[in-house]
Order: C-alpha cells, then structure tokens, then sequence
C-alpha cells in the first residue's frame, strides 16, 4: 500500500459519512438533518468549525436538482466542497522541500519548532535521510538542550541515517549550539543544516524568547537564514494546532509546516483552517515510520483523502 | 485549558440569566451557541450532540420554564451535564493491598508518558514509597535514557527493558522482569513506561496486550494530549477496546488547549481523567476535579452549587404549601421560622454572596448599607419565634404585653425585639403576597439578574 492509500484507508469511514450525507442529502433535497449530518462528518475531519461553516454556505448555494441520478449529483457536490478546500489550500502551495534546497542557498539552514512531541526530532531524521539520499551533505544540529536524552535521541537517528550530529552538553544554550552548528556546516561543506529545536508549548512568552534568540544567531551568522522555518504539527491536534501556528508565526515567522502522524485516524484538517488564516504552505506529511513515509504535501491527494474519491470523478 | 471554552459560555449564560422569562426559542438559541463553543472546543461532534439534546430535553420541562430564574436553571443544568461528561467524583489511583502496585502508561507517540512516568515517581516518592520505573519502549531511540536521566533526577530506579531491536517478547519478558524485580526488592509502586504506538497498529497493540497479559497491572492508564481533535475518541476507544482502561492523565494543559479531549475521552471510554500535566518540570502533576473543571468552564464561582443548595433547602412541596397559605392569606410565624431557618441551611449570608456572580459588589454594599442580615440576628429571631407558644406561632394578634414580655424572657431578648419581628414578619407577609402575582415575579427576577 503507498501512504495515499493508506492515508486513504484510515480515512475510509469519514469519507463514507460524508458520501452518505450527500446521497441522501441528494435524495431528499436540502433536507435540514442531512445538512447537520453532513456538517458532522466534515467537522470529524477537524477542519474547525469555522471552515466548516462557510464549506456549508457554499454547498447552501448548490441547486439540488438538475442532474439526472443521486449519484452524480453527489459527485457534483463532493466536487464543489473539494475544490473549495482546494482553493484554500492551493492558494498558497509552496515549493517542495528538495527544490528549495537544490535551488537555495549553501548551507540551506532548516529551523525546526513546534510544541512538545509533535515530532520535530524523527520528522528532521527523515528528511536528513531523504536528503542524503538524493545525494545532499546535511548536518543535524541538536539544539534541545532541555528535555532529558532529547540529543542522545537526535545522535542515535544520526548514527541511524549516517548523519553527522552537532550538539552540546545538556542544559547549554541552544543559540549557542546553533552558532556552533552553522561553523560546522560552514567549514564542512554542508549543504543544508536541520536544527531540531526543544518542543515548547506555544503559550510560554519565554521559550518563544529563546526561539526568537535562535534566529536573530542565524540571521547574524549567516545573513538570509534560517531559510525555512518549519513549524511542526500533530495531525491528531485540533483546533489548537491554529493557535500553535498563529504564535509560532508570530515569533519567528514560519514558512512552512510539516503534518506528523497521517497514518492514524487523525484527519488533519486543521491545516485547511491554517492555510486560509495564515497563508502558510505544507510541506511535508508524515504517514508512517519509515523514512520514505516522509512525503511532501499535495493539496489534490490530500483533498481526495480527506473527502474520499479523485476530484475528476 | 478550557480559557476560550470559558469566556464563550460565560456569554451565552449571562445573557440567558438576563432573560426574565424563558421561551423555548431563547433556549434554542443558547444552545446552538453551546454547541459551536464545544465544537470549537474540539469536542467530540457525537458527544457534543448528544449533550446539547440531553440539554435540551431536560430544558424543555416545564419547570425550568416556569421557575423563578429561569435563566438560572437552563444555566445549572449545562452544568450537571457538563460535570457528568467530565465523571461526577474526583478518581485517584488504585493501589495494591500486597506490593508492589503496577501501573502501566501507554498512549500515542508524543503524549508525554516519559516524562508524566517521572512526575508519577515524584508524586509516589513524596508520599513515602519506594518506586522503581521500569523503560519498556525499545524503538524510540534514547527513549530509555530519557527514562534514566529522569529516573536519575529524582533517585528512583530505572529497570532497562529497552534493548534496541528487540522482538515483541523481549519487550514483554523484559516487562516481566521489571515487575517481578518490584516484587522481590519490596518496591511498592512499579511504573512501566511503554512506547508510543498509534492505536491503529495492530502489531503494536497486540503487544501491549501482551504485556497487559502478562503483568497484570493494577492500573492501566491513557496518555493523552490535551490539545487531541476530534481523533480523541477513536483514539481513547481504541486503547480502551483493545488494553483495557483504568484511567486517563491528560497532558499539554497549561497552554491554551481548549480541553474537548477531556470531555471527548472521559465520555468515549466512560474512564475517569485522573490526572492533569501541568507543565514540563516533574512536579507540574495535577489531580483531576470533575466539578471544578465544570465550573471553570462555566467561568462562574459556584453560582451553581448555590442553586443547588437553595433546591435542597427548600423543597417543591414546601414551596408549594407556603404558596397556598399566602394565597389564603394564612402564613403564620411558624412558616415565618421554616423559611428562615431554610435561608439558613443554605450557609451564612456572607457565605452565599460569595457564591454570587458579582457577590463580591454585594457584599460591599450590604456593608455600606449597615451590616446586611448578621447571622446573629437570624439566630435571635428564631429563637423568639421558638420562645413562642404553639398558639401564638399560628395566631400572632393575641400576642399581647405580658405574651411579649414573656417571649423576650425565654429567648433572651427585649419587648423591642419582638415587636420588630412582629413588624418584620407582617412585612414579609405582604412582600411574599406580592411575589406570587406575576407583577411581583417580574420584579423579583429582575433583582436577581445580577
């Protein structure tokens, strides 16, 4: 199974309740139960009330006859609530991750953050592996410096994926890591620096502190950088995952996000939500343990999955 | 938590206690509100409709419509609900009558069982015990040496059962050996911290069944996230369906989580929230209170329990005798006495304005106004009403001179006394009288608008 389908597979059920809204919404007209069903299954996916509200508005607007079968009509409509998801989220794709760093400058210096077990550390390991694989030098910087073992974690991936590690002794001060590992990328040669910062909760005016520091070394150190600054979601998140985004944003701009955790029953929708407040690009999903089940993001495959069958249908 | 949840009710509730009369449309409204701000709160949708119907069922009885605060009704019974999804009683941790207790954490990748395993170790070593954490989750590198420098901390021992690469039954003899080393070294509190799994891995779940199978431990507890969507409840039924639950410790609180995977997991698994993760240092462990979290929620001091006080002080049947009897102009001290000593029994006056909303206000301004109702005066009055004879309880025109003097001698007061509450008790005769028309009832609702 490729992570499309398994992506799909986990969402099978969602999709069902959404199809089943729709014929029988379709088979009695715009009957005001099948609406709040309907509604129901799209605010199961998490993508927030709010965006909910306004994909309801539009299908409001539909004409519900017209077409000759239930089941085409249900594709229309399917269509219709796709491509408005789609407008949103393809109103600001962004470049994927690899092009950025053939095309970018050397060193291409990546800033991880996020909250707390997000998965910062395995998403950055992934991607260094990926990197590596397509013939890259990246260099790991661990600039957790708070969570207990959280730099042994990063150097046993290292050591995993054939990365080099740079880091510090537990407790030393991040930007300080960070200056050291932007030397070590500088003096090796590397071609991108993925720096996994300590998982903070978004509410903590200090930590953001710490992260602001962390850049202002960068942008110092090496003027245009971080390059990226990938924010770090749980796909299981809900509607807080905004409130992360909006503050992460807020202090140090972030330019890109990476969903973890797709491979479960999570939806992830939230990100629609981000995408129209923010106008932050997806990057990556993570569906799976592997290495390859690091993906980049496609708007149209995530759409499909979300709410099941391929757009053109 | 629960901030934005909060500050959304508190709204909508403000402006249904303002409503003087109910219609079911007023309450329609409210709760479509109620259900937008559970939505947005990432409760569950299921959960959520079913508690807004329970509400509104409940609501459309007759006699929250037709009680005197209305508003106040629609609002306590929000409340009841919400505490129900939340588990009524506050839940601790079963302990084993014969050492060592065993408690197994499991949960997805990322919840925070590591670091919640070590504020556990805190908690049981404050209270005197001998804990030993045992590291159980051989994939997530370095998970073990979080453990370890956890355990390090804090003096607890760690029993490694996290050799890298190992097989499922290695990690469950491991397991195994963790707790019987609890065992023989007489440690009263064994705590296993296994790896994060998605509950949608078979292969993974098989193994914490396995364990479970195993060990048999006396607790079973769910990591969650307190920040979790609408995941939550197929996440928490999973790990329920497939381990078997004791309990819930939610973590990630202390930011901004709207806290619907409170609600969505405690009422998905019917498993009490037994304790809260309050921050990244090992001490920032909470204890979970259903009542508190519902009044939080609300955002209303205990304005609800202060409802409920006043609905055991004073019965329906009561209220409905004493109607009758001032509708036949027959209320007599005797009544005059039952009514206080209910106002009473709900607790001090200073006590009940505390309750209030805006309590505070009032209480000011009874001081400004002379002292509002002591309780010393409650207790002087009845004690003249009970230094009454029966007659003169039921008929107060034939208390006479010497009846009064009298009356002021059993109860310790003066002639001046009594005949203030003579006065006292003709003039709350005529305000209750008032009260019953529904000019009164206005009246009256409207000073308890707050």
């Amino acid at each position: 199974m490729n992570w499309l389908q398994r992506l799909s597979a986990g969402l099978t059920k969602t999709r069902e309740a959404i199809r089943g809204s729709l014929d029988r919404l379709l088979g009695r007209g715009p009957d005001p139960m099948m609406l709040e069903e309907l509604e129901a299954a799209l605010i199961a996916t998490d993508l927030g009330v709010r965006t909910v509200g306004r994909l309801m508005d539009r299908l409001r607007e539909e004409t519900y006859g017209g077409d000759p079968t239930a089941s085409a009509q249900t594709q229309r409509l399917l269509r219709v609530l796709k491509e408005a998801i789609l407008a949103t989220l393809g109103a600001c794709e962004g470049e994927p991750l690899d092009r950025m760093v053939a095309g970018g400058p050397r060193p291409f210096v990546l800033l991880a953050v996020g909250v707390n077990g997000v998965g910062k550390t395995t998403t950055l390991a992934k991607l260094a592996q990926r990197l590596r694989g397509s013939g890259k030098t990246p260099l790991l910087v661990a600039a957790d410096t708070f969570r207990a073992a959280a730099i042994e974690q990063l150097v046993v991936w290292g050591r995993r994926v054939g990365v080099e590690v740079i880091r510090h002794r537990p407790g030393a001060d991040p930007s300080a890591v960070v200056f050291d590992g932007l030397a070590a990328a500088k003096a090796r040669g590397a071609d991108v620096v993925l720096i996994d910062t300590a998982g903070r909760l978004h509410t903590k005016t200090n930590l953001m502190d710490e992260l602001r520091k962390m850049k202002k070394v960068l942008a110092r150190e090496l003027p245009g950088a971080p390059h990226e600054v990938l924010l770090v979601l749980d796909a299981t998140t809900g509607q807080n995952a905004l409130s992360q985004a909006r503050q992460f944003h807020k202090a140090v701009g972030v330019t890109g996000l990476a969903l973890t955790k797709l491979d479960g029953t999570a939806r992830g929708g939230i990100v629609v939500a981000i995408a129209e407040e923010l106008k932050i690009p997806v990057r990556l999903i993570g569906v799976g343990e592997a290495a390859e089940d690091l993906q980049d993001f496609q708007a149209r495959a995530f759409v499909d999955a979300l709410l099941g069958g391929n757009a053109d249908a | 938590m629960f901030e934005s949840l909060s500050e959304k009710f508190e709204k909508i509730l403000k402006q249904l206690r303002a409503q003087g009369v109910l219609t079911e449309q007023n309450i329609a409204e409210a709760l479509k509100e109620i259900r937008l701000a559970l939505l947005e709160a990432d409760v569950h949708f299921k959960i959520v409709k079913d508690f807004i119907d329970r509400v509104r069922q409940k609501a459309a009885g007759q006699e929250v419509l037709e009680s005197l605060t209305p508003g106040h009704q629609v609002v306590k019974l929000v409340w009841d609900e919400l505490r129900e999804l939340m588990g009524r009683e506050q839940a601790g941790l079963g302990f084993a009558s014969v050492p060592p207790t065993v408690i197994m954490l499991v949960g997805i990748q990322g919840a925070g069982k590591t670091t919640t395993c070590g504020k556990l170790a805190r908690v049981f070593k404050q209270q005197g015990k001998r804990v030993l954490l045992v590291a159980a989750d051989p994939r997530r590198p370095a998970a073990g040496d979080q453990l370890a420098s956890l355990g390090a901390d804090l003096d607890v021992p760690v029993h490694r059962s996290d050799q890298p690469g190992a097989s499922r039954a290695d990690v469950v003899r491991a397991c195994v050996e963790g707790v019987a080393r609890g065992h023989d070294q007489g440690y009263d509190v064994v705590v296993l911290d296994t790896g994060g799994r998605l509950h949608v891995d078979d292969e993974l779940m098989e193994e914490l069944e396995d364990i479970k199978r195993a060990i048999t431990p006396h607790e079973v507890l769910l990591v969650a996230d307190a920040m979790t969507g609408q995941d939550a409840v197929a996440m928490a039924e999973r790990f329920e369906q497939r381990v078997g639950l004791t309990g819930v410790i939610l973590t990630k609180v202390e930011g901004d989580a709207r806290g619907g995977a409170v609600l969505s997991i405690r009422a998905a698994t019917g498993k009490p929230i037994k304790f809260l993760g309050v921050g990244e240092k090992p001490d920032a462990l909470e204890a979970f209170h259903p009542d508190r979290m519902a009044s939080r929620i609300l955002g209303m001091g205990d304005v609800l329990s202060l409802i409920e006080k006043a609905q055991e002080a004073y019965s329906r049947d009561q209220a409905e005798a004493i109607q009758k009897k001032i509708a036949a102009k027959s209320l007599t001290l005797e009544d005059f006495r039952e009514q206080i000593a209910q106002v009473h029994r709900m607790g001090s006056m200073d006590q009940i304005l505390g309750m209030l909303p805006g309590g505070q206000r009032l209480k000011e301004m009874a001081a400004m106004s002379g002292g509002g109702v002591p309780e010393r005066e409650i207790r002087r009055t009845v004690a003249m009403i009970d230094s009454m004879t029966p007659r003169e309880r039921r008929d107060h025109t034939i208390i006479n001179g010497s009846r009064k003097k009298r009356i002021a001698r059993g109860s310790g007061t003066s002639v001046q006394d009594v005949n203030r509450l003579i006065k006292q008790f003709l003039a709350a005769r005529k305000m209750i009288k008032t009260m019953t028309d529904a000019g009164g009832r206005r009246q009256l609702a409207q000073l308890l608008r707050g």
